[in-house]
């Protein structure tokens, strides 16, 4: 392994800029002749716009416009749209909504979009804002989705009726039922995953910008996939054709899958830009970004697992009402299906699973994805119903796991994926060791000295990510291919530009796909330079989620790598007047084998720049190559991460002690990297855990919609990390990479609620376990040792 | 001494990363908005609007502050660092920098300019030999959503611990 290779625990090359400020966001672009966008939002969970009166705002000083859907309507600016078509168990398709960036006659959710004042100043524009006199007619509203489907609830839209967007179902069901009918234990929960808000901690911000001299527009955005943006904005909304559109995405402050998606806010930056003839600049407040970026989760799940006489699971089966919003945003339909149904068998061996899906509107903001993406949901699920099977049939928890786990690979579960490699029992074990799980019942014996209940939690997760083989994902009712690209530029003087569809919003890709080029051609990482984000200059990519930018967006880079390798030896063989067949390519060195002869990886570069050596009708001169790989698989992380907690009973509070995480990733580019990944993942489980969770009014009023009100995980919430990996090479890309992105936050509300509920002794604890919640359950389970 | 100008304008003199700066701004314009609009200082970020998140911290006259909760006429006369002047262009990085770099302390980048700005004060505060509880603390007032702190808190002990050497921001933007 060299000192930049893949496995090399590389500082990162993009860090210089971010620890001195020299950062380049979407908010520090300032383009010349700039103005300044700021929207009025309904204050309203669901009520008519009887009218929109801007006559005084319009008039305020520096004011340039004010629009409303009405001349969003006139200019023809299409909607929004969901790009994963879900059928109904019935065969009719998902109902989806008319989503266009303006509100048009009436607002669906508290910070839906009713108007926009462009001005000269931010402040010019909120103070004309305040002059805007919108005339609502307020209607009944349904925040909560179990609600929404009863009858006499609010009706949100016409083609929705009973606010249910499909009935999905995936398995067997009648074979679930023969499976429960030989059932010796059935293990019966029911679940609330909490509505989680992102908050990555750069708030979303855009600037749309109109050359009326050749008719383009460009969008700075603060997106994880620029193409797939230009792709919505020019075929759906219509703004321009694709050709006519530039997107670039720079520097990225955090994503967490709420900047996957196409938002009325850059449509609207875009449209105004041209209407106003000047860059129209756009940044998200904090509160603003509460009541509309796409928030995560949002669950209610009854949930059932069927154990026979010895412990094993003969079944599974699950009912769940996703909640997605007042609209469909753009991939919200696959996340409850698809990316949680299909995962429900866990690390296990399950012969039948069985699961329905309801997805509805409320009057709440729109819910997509977030780290995970259903994933954690079913992971939720899976990992409560086994702990409490356990305790039920009194079972240790890790035996009970490990006598279920799936052994032989590849292995077809029951709900479309097929395992490809693992070894659960390897990181079960790992981290019981590192956990020392069996010096648990000390450590609780220690605990209850003083005064506190330890508990023990274990998660044994799986995920399915490195999204996703292109056909595939289309049998399943994806709207887009989910391959991705790469282009190999060498320079004559030898230093590289590899240019990626991924995109990097935290990830480090600046440094580990240089460790890839770097190791390949025996270069200086510092002549490899990454390029992304930017849809003039890449060619086309599918972006940065689901953990697939190594898996994926590195093979790409293989593949154009390997055309790279192919065609230097060509201009070798020139070079050195020897056979092609005989040019040998090792650590930057072009060499003929069996003899001296060699040449250094510039000297080829330059002559096939030159090209004074071939004839150009032989071979084209230049070094520069595409490819575009489809992943064979999805890829399938694993591992077991493990959560010792201490509650104390007075107060309800619960401080994590001991956190042990070990995964299995594949092949590892960059170990420090990794970790890296694993911490923030974690984090995030943790504060789905014990402290996050959007709140909701029965009339649909986001009651913490702030960092003020809302909780977010701070320092002291967490502690110090055991993080450790096992290794199975992927065999289904090049690299052997699986993904890590989101294994944390994927496997850490388990641990945590089966900890507490191990130091609580009680199974009804919802999320978030906050002092209030676990001591409301201590007060039903537990009698207070100076209570009597 | 906030002259009033034409128009509601109002001036402002202060000393930015040990330049002298002279700005006529509207009254409610905030120290945050002055720094990255006027000045185009915009390594400080603006990540909430109550004053939660510290992506906004500089240091006025040796201390940290939320820029963001801040009116820039109230800092007439005031010495202001940024991130940018923590250490000089081209030169060495501040301690606290290179280690959070050395310790994959970042990961995004947005919330970094106002850790790398608390921790400082952090040392300042409390001394270089920094304990994990004291770190996570002392964070109460930075939110990170990428890393989980756990690479942070390494950073700012590690960093405190090479900040004995005597490299102090003041220092460092002198």
């Amino acid at each position: 392994m060299s000192a930049t290779g893949i496995g090399a625990s590389v500082r990162r090359k993009e860090d210089r800029r971010f620890i001195t400020g020299a950062g380049h966001y979407t908010d520090d672009i300032n383009r010349p002749g700039q103005v300044f966008a700021y929207f009025i939002r309904s204050p309203h969970a669901h009520a008519a716009i009887k009218s929109i009166d801007s006559k005084s705002a319009a008039a305020m000083p520096g004011v340039l416009a004010v629009l409303t859907g009405t001349e969003l309507a006139a200019d023809k600016i299409g909607n929004l749209i969901c790009g994963w078509m879900i059928h109904s168990k019935d065969g009719t398709p998902m109902k989806m909504a008319a989503h266009p960036a303006l509100a048009s006659g009436k607002a669906c959710h508290v910070g839906d979009a009713i108007a926009v004042v462009v001005a000269e100043t931010l402040a010019q524009a909120r103070d004309a804002a305040e002059k805007v006199k919108v005339d609502y007619t307020v209607l009944a509203a349904v925040a909560d989705p179990v609600a929404a489907q009863k009858p006499g609830a609010p009706q949100i839209h016409d083609v929705a009726a009973n606010n249910t967007i499909y009935q999905w179902h995936l398995g067997d069901a009648k074979a679930v039922d023969a499976a429960f009918k030989t059932a010796k234990h059935v293990t019966k929960l029911d679940i609330v995953n909490n509505r989680l808000v992102p908050n990555a901690i750069e708030p979303r911000a855009a600037i749309g910008d109109y050359d009326s001299g050749t008719g383009t527009f460009t969008l700075w955005n603060t997106t994880q996939n620029p193409h797939v943006a230009r792709l919505v904005i020019a075929a759906f909304v219509g703004m321009a054709p694709e050709h006519k559109l530039r997107v670039i995405a720079p520097d990225v402050g955090g994503g967490f899958g709420s900047k996957i998606f196409i938002y009325p806010e850059e449509v609207v930056a875009l449209w105004a830009s041209k209407r106003v003839g000047r860059p129209v600049k756009w940044v998200c407040d904090r509160s603003e970004a509460f009541l509309s970026d796409a928030h995560g989760r949002d669950h209610v799940t009854h949930a059932e697992m069927a154990f026979d006489a010895g412990g094993k699971i003969v079944g599974l089966r699950a009912k769940t009402i996703a909640n997605l919003g007042a609209y469909m945003s753009t991939f919200s339909s696959s996340i409850p299906t698809y990316l949680y149904a299909t995962l429900l068998s866990g690390q296990y061996e399950i012969p039948q699973i069985y699961c329905e899906v309801d997805a509805v509107y409320t009057n709440t903001v729109p819910v997509d994805a977030y780290r995970g993406a259903g994933r954690p949901e079913a992971t939720f699920v899976v990992e409560r119903l086994v702990e409490v099977g356990a305790r039920e049939m009194g079972q240790d928890p890790a035996e009970l796991r490990r006598k279920n786990f799936v052994q032989k690979f590849p292995h077809q579960t029951p709900v479309i994926l097929m395992y490809d490699a693992g070894d659960y029992n390897a990181s079960l074990k790992k981290a019981m060791e590192l956990a020392d799980y069996k010096g648990f019942a000390k450590r609780k014996r220690e605990s209850a000295r003083h005064g506190k209940l330890r508990g023990i939690g274990i998660s044994t997760y799986i995920e399915a990510c490195g999204l996703a083989p292109s056909q595939a994902a289309g049998s399943l009712g994806a709207g887009v291919g989910l391959w991705e690209s790469a282009e190999v530029r060498v320079n004559p003087t030898g230093s590289v530009e590899i240019l990626t569809g991924s995109h990097s919003h935290g990830q480090g890709h600046e440094t580990t796909f240089a460790q890839l080029v770097s190791e390949r051609l025996g270069i200086p990482i510092e002549n490899v330079s990454i390029v992304h984000g930017d849809t003039d200059k890449v060619q086309f990519g599918m972006g940065t989620y689901g953990s697939r930018s190594g898996a994926v967006g590195m093979s790409a880079i293989v593949k154009a790598l390997d055309k790279v390798e192919a065609k230097a030896k060509k201009v070798a063989a020139h070079l050195l007047e020897a056979a092609e067949a005989d040019i040998e390519f090792k650590d930057g060195k072009f060499s003929v084998a069996g003899t001296d002869k060699s040449a250094a990886w510039a000297d080829v570069t330059l002559n096939a720049y030159v090209a004074h050596k071939f004839s150009g009708q032989e071979l084209e001169p230049g070094l520069k190559e595409g490819a575009f790989y489809d992943p064979t698989n999805f890829t399938f992380p694993a591992g077991c991460h493990i959560c010792e907690v201490e509650v104390d009973t007075e107060t309800g509070s619960t401080e994590i002690v001991a956190w042990t995480a070990v995964d299995d990733f594949g092949v590892v580019i960059n170990p420090m990297i990794v970790e890296g990944q694993v911490h923030g993942g974690i984090a995030q489980g943790v504060g789905q855990a014990l402290c996050e969770g959007a709140v909701y009014s029965k009339d649909g009023q986001l009651m913490n919609g702030s960092f003020m009100d809302y909780s977010m995980p701070r320092a002291n919430l967490l502690p110090t990390l055991k993080v450790a990996t096992t290794m199975t090479k992927c065999p289904s890309n090049p690299l052997g990479i699986k993904g890590c992105g989101e294994a944390g936050a994927i496997a850490a509300p388990a641990a945590v609620i089966n900890a507490i509920t191990d130091a609580i002794g009680t199974e009804q604890l919802a999320m978030p376990a906050t002092p209030s919640a676990v001591w409301s359950s201590l007060q039903k389970s537990y009698k207070l040792p100076h209570a009597a | 001494m906030a002259a009033q100008m034409a128009a509601g304008m109002a001036t402002v003199n202060m000393t930015v990363n040990g330049k002298p700066i002279t700005a006529s701004v509207d009254p409610r314009t905030l120290l945050v908005q002055l720094l990255r609009e006027h000045l185009r200082l915009t390594g400080t970020h603006v990540g909430c609007d109550t004053s939660q998140c510290g992506a906004c911290v500089v240091h006025v006259n040796g201390q940290a502050i939320k820029s963001c909760t801040a009116l820039a006429l109230q800092f007439e006369g005031a010495d202001v660092l940024t991130i940018e002047g923590l250490a000089a262009p081209d030169g060495p990085l501040h301690p606290m920098q290179e280690a959070f770099r050395e310790n994959h302390g970042l990961q995004c980048g947005y919330c970094t300019p106002g850790m790398i700005m608390t921790a400082v004060d952090i040392v300042r505060r409390k001394g270089n030999e920094l304990d994990d509880h004291t770190i996570r603390e002392e964070l109460e007032g930075n939110i990170c959503r990428c890393t989980g702190y756990h690479n942070i808190v390494k950073a700012i002990a590690a960093g405190a611990r090479a900040m004995r050497g005597g490299a102090s921001a003041s220092q460092a933007a002198e």
